[in-house]
């Protein structure tokens, strides 16, 4: 009633304040310049080669070798950052420690670090003779620098802070009742936390893992230096898209791109949906 | 209750501390090692030649560039950053929840393919290629399309960081004004600025950095033309192949401390604001 006396004194209520013209404008001109037609152009250059040349160009096997590297080391580096990212999240909110805010604030680096120079430490560190190149080479005589295992622990760089910064804000608002009602049922520490607290968890891990596996997919600049970079072998989607540009052929640069966005996409959206069950399953 | 042994709601004393120092380990190898490598690698040789690699001219000249393609990166993202969140967060319109997920899109693009995008728009082969050959206009290995790609990375930094809080901060106080008589400008210097001045900040200072820092998109747009359309982060991994170590980790531990200081400023403006600013995602 009061609502509909306001919209009548008031004029609808989007009028109440100024400057819807001028800041919606300003916001899609400045998105349809920048982000829309772009990525216009990219939906649309792949298909100047026509549907079999374009799916030729695809499945080409260093092409596909690149896709099925960079989908797997991102997955691999997602599926680590889940554990290691709950623990993370899990000491910082809930224990008093000397260190804890360097610990909380180190988290973010890897959003903060240009990526390359998270490449360029990452293949010193990891090198034949760097400080856990040299150890792991001589106690276990892996190497990791320029081999996929490489891929893999720069996306872990990346990708972890994602989840940790995901679970975080829930662990800090979750609270203490639930733990409290399963203690004083006679539930052990262990059952507390594993049918209680985690469960409230899942939703938002698989957000962080969504986010640190989108973003490890495309990753460039932490992945060419420790990769090495060897045909069918260490060669990342990216680092095949910058050198169809450079072989001008930007049709099938902008198709590779074009199939990283789109199964990523639907990744993300299997995710989402997954999600989405799990939240109901729990209201 | 909890006379007979622990309590199902807290962690004993071996476990809080058993995962503490599993945390604390594993932040050291993942991420303080690679933060000191790139330290130790610059000054393997004494602080001479990491300085002199950092004062040398190929690198100044990427430093002045880098500095310029902030200088214009930055406050476009700001203003557009700034716009959105207003029209988001104070008023009501179809298609709102599609606007947020288009200004976050970027984030979730492989920065090669950022680059790419404009290449495909402005390249020799492009789109807007031969009109822009007809001209004389470069926009492709030059600076740009070295801006263009840099907005497009750092487009959702302060929209991401603004819409939220101001979502949360709602429309009460501007409303008041309005209705005292103050106009849109007015309102907005004197109300929702202040209100968010903290996290816009933050904001700003996020975006500053990738913007300074980003390599994959700037790489595919740049042509790598020494003194010309070299970054700082390009003329990093071009000291690198050409096996100047010392030079390239001298480069790369002055971009690192612009990523610390980010980090440290961003960790005080929470302190101010009472709240956390999410650095992505």
């Amino acid at each position: 009633m009061t609502a509909t006396v306001a919209r009548l004194v008031f004029g609808r209520r989007r009028h109440a304040l100024p400057g819807l013209g001028l800041s919606l404008g300003v916001t899609l001109f400045w998105l349809g310049i920048i982000v829309l037609i772009p990525l216009a152009a990219l939906a649309i250059k792949p298909w100047e080669l026509g549907v079999q040349r374009l799916g030729l160009a695809l499945i080409e096997p260093h092409v596909l070798a690149a896709l099925r590297l960079s989908f797997g080391a991102a997955l691999a580096a997602a599926l680590f950052s889940v554990p290691v990212g709950l623990l993370l999240a899990w000491t910082i909110t809930r224990y008093r420690f000397p260190g804890r805010r360097v610990l909380d604030a180190i988290i973010d680096l890897p959003f903060a670090l240009p990526t390359a120079v998270a490449g360029l430490s990452l293949t010193a560190l990891f090198a034949n003779n760097g400080w856990l190149g040299a150890p792991l080479a001589e106690w276990f005589g892996w190497q990791v620098a320029f081999r996929p295992a490489g891929v893999v622990v720069a996306l872990i760089f990346v990708a972890l802070p994602f989840v940790v910064r995901s679970v975080e804000p829930v662990l800090r608002d979750l609270r203490p009742d639930a733990e409290e009602a399963a203690a004083t049922l006679g539930a052990t520490r262990a059952q507390t936390v594993w049918r209680v607290v985690l469960p409230v968890l899942w939703p938002a891990t698989i957000t962080g893992f969504g986010l640190g596996f989108a973003r490890a997919v495309g990753e460039y600049g932490s992945v060419i230096f420790i990769a090495g970079n060897m045909p069918m072998v260490s060669e990342i989607a990216p680092l095949i898209i910058v050198v169809k540009l450079e072989q001008f052929d930007y049709a099938a640069a902008a198709g590779i791109g074009l199939a990283m966005l789109v199964l990523s996409f639907l990744i993300l959206f299997a995710l989402n949906l997954w999600q989405r069950a799990l939240r109901k399953g729990q209201a | 209750m909890s006379s007979l042994g622990q309590r199902a709601d807290e962690d004993s004393v071996l476990v809080r501390w058993g995962l503490v120092a599993a945390s604390l380990a594993l932040a050291v190898v993942i991420f303080l090692l690679p933060l000191a490598a790139v330290f130790t690698e610059a000054l393997r040789r004494g602080v001479a030649p990491a300085l002199s690699a950092i004062l040398e001219e190929d690198a100044q000249a990427a430093m002045g560039l880098t500095l310029l393609v902030a200088a214009i990166a930055v406050p476009v993202n700001t203003v557009g950053g700034l716009a959105a969140a207003w029209a988001i967060a104070k008023f009501d319109f179809a298609g709102k929840r599609l606007l947020i997920t288009l200004i976050e899109l970027p984030f979730s693009v492989s920065p090669v393919i950022s680059g790419l995008v404009y290449v495909l728009l402005f390249g020799a082969q492009g789109y807007f290629g031969p009109w822009l050959r007809a001209h004389d206009i470069q926009i492709i290995f030059a600076l740009p399309g070295l801006v263009l790609a840099t907005i497009f990375v750092t487009f959702p930094f302060v929209a991401r960081t603004l819409v939220p809080l101001m979502q949360e901060q709602g429309r009460g106080e501007e409303e008041a004004a309005a209705t005292l008589g103050a106009g849109g400008w007015q309102i907005f210097r004197r109300i929702t600025l202040p209100n968010v001045r903290w996290a816009l900040i933050s904001g700003v200072l996020l975006c500053n950095a990738r913007a300074m820092g980003e390599f994959g998109a700037v790489s595919v747009v740049s042509g790598h033309i020494r003194g010309q359309t070299n970054t700082l982060p390009l003329h990093v991994e071009i000291l690198y192949n050409e096996y100047m170590f010392v030079g390239a980790f001298a480069v790369a531990s002055l971009l690192a401390l612009l990523g610390l200081v980010t980090l440290a400023a961003k960790a005080l403006l929470e302190a101010f604001a009472g709240r956390r600013v999410r650095a992505a995602a």
